[in-house]
């Protein structure tokens, strides 16, 4: 499934792709793995912002990660307590798997680079990420949900996704 | 040196508000705008020049509210509060510097 590929979109598009297909197979995601799909989903963003603060010196860059690392924990923090509060434990899945595989070596290719080339492709990739999620918010995990808190949840995850997109696409243009 | 160290209190306690009335006036009236899933609530209506405008945050997640023109910045953490004191007469135009498809507009009168 997690295959390197040139294109940050690409990437992002195939290691996303059963999560989609999902949605039309009889293998739909339960509420735990769904919870465990967004979690992660977070995660990779987060480690991917502190991989950016180590090593940019853009200040419009720095600023970025600053508020993806900050947003994504606040909602994974209160995922978690929901989590808690319903009393679910969230169950790993190959979508997560395939998530947490295709960021790390996503990482490593950032990892490579040095400077602007670095900026311009953690910038790009924060772009095609969170298209990619959002499109899986859409159209699989929302829809999906069966608690009307994680759907909640989900839904005002899904609209701060699409401010970082917006946000990750200003940048892109910023670092042109 | 003895006699400073009886006023302070009542003294210290009546400066302060007498300084926060004058600055805030005592007409001056605070409208509460509630922050809430990355949404600034409705611009209240009659809105004043001297008037304060309060942002609530009831998201879990940090906002500004920024004024296009400069006036304003008030930072408001998750779960926070923040004030703004409108000085001039007009439309005002404000967005969260974190989130700039937040959007809000405040129309104050003179």
């Amino acid at each position: 499934m997690v295959r390197i590929h040139r294109s940050p979109l690409a990437a992002v598009a195939i290691s996303l792709a059963p999560m989609v297909s999902m949605a039309h197979g009889a293998d739909k995601p339960t509420d735990p793995q769904i919870a465990h799909i967004a979690y992660t989903a977070g995660v990779i963003d987060i480690e991917a912002a502190d991989l950016a603060l180590k090593k940019t010196h853009n200040k419009a860059v720095r600023s970025f990660a600053e508020e993806m690392a900050r947003d994504h924990a606040a909602v994974n923090k209160q995922a978690l307590a929901l989590v808690k509060k319903l009393d679910v434990t969230p169950e790993d899945n190959a979508t997560s798997r395939s998530l947490a595989d295709a960021a790390a070596k996503k990482r490593e290719e950032l990892s490579g680079l040095q400077g602007r080339a670095f900026d311009k492709a953690y910038a790009e990739n924060e772009v095609a990420y969170h298209r990619a999620v959002n499109s899986a918010l859409e159209t699989t995990l929302i829809p999906g949900a069966e608690n009307g808190e994680l759907k909640s949840l989900l839904r005002t995850g899904l609209k701060l996704f699409q401010e970082h997109q917006h946000h990750a696409e200003h940048l892109v243009g910023e670092l042109k | 040196m003895k006699g400073a160290r009886i006023i302070p209190r009542a003294v210290v306690a009546g400066g302060l508000l007498a300084g926060l009335s004058a600055a805030w006036g005592a007409e001056s009236h605070v409208h509460v705008i509630t922050v809430d899933k990355l949404a600034f609530g409705p611009a209240p209506k009659g809105l004043h020049v001297d008037d304060i405008v309060e942002w609530t945050n009831g998201d879990i997640l940090r906002h500004t509210a920024t004024a296009a023109d400069g006036s304003f910045d008030v930072d408001l953490p998750p779960g926070g509060k923040g004030r703004a004191l409108l000085k001039r007469a007009g439309v005002l135009l404000y967005t969260c510097r974190f989130h700039p498809g937040m959007k809000g507009r405040l129309e104050v009168a003179p």
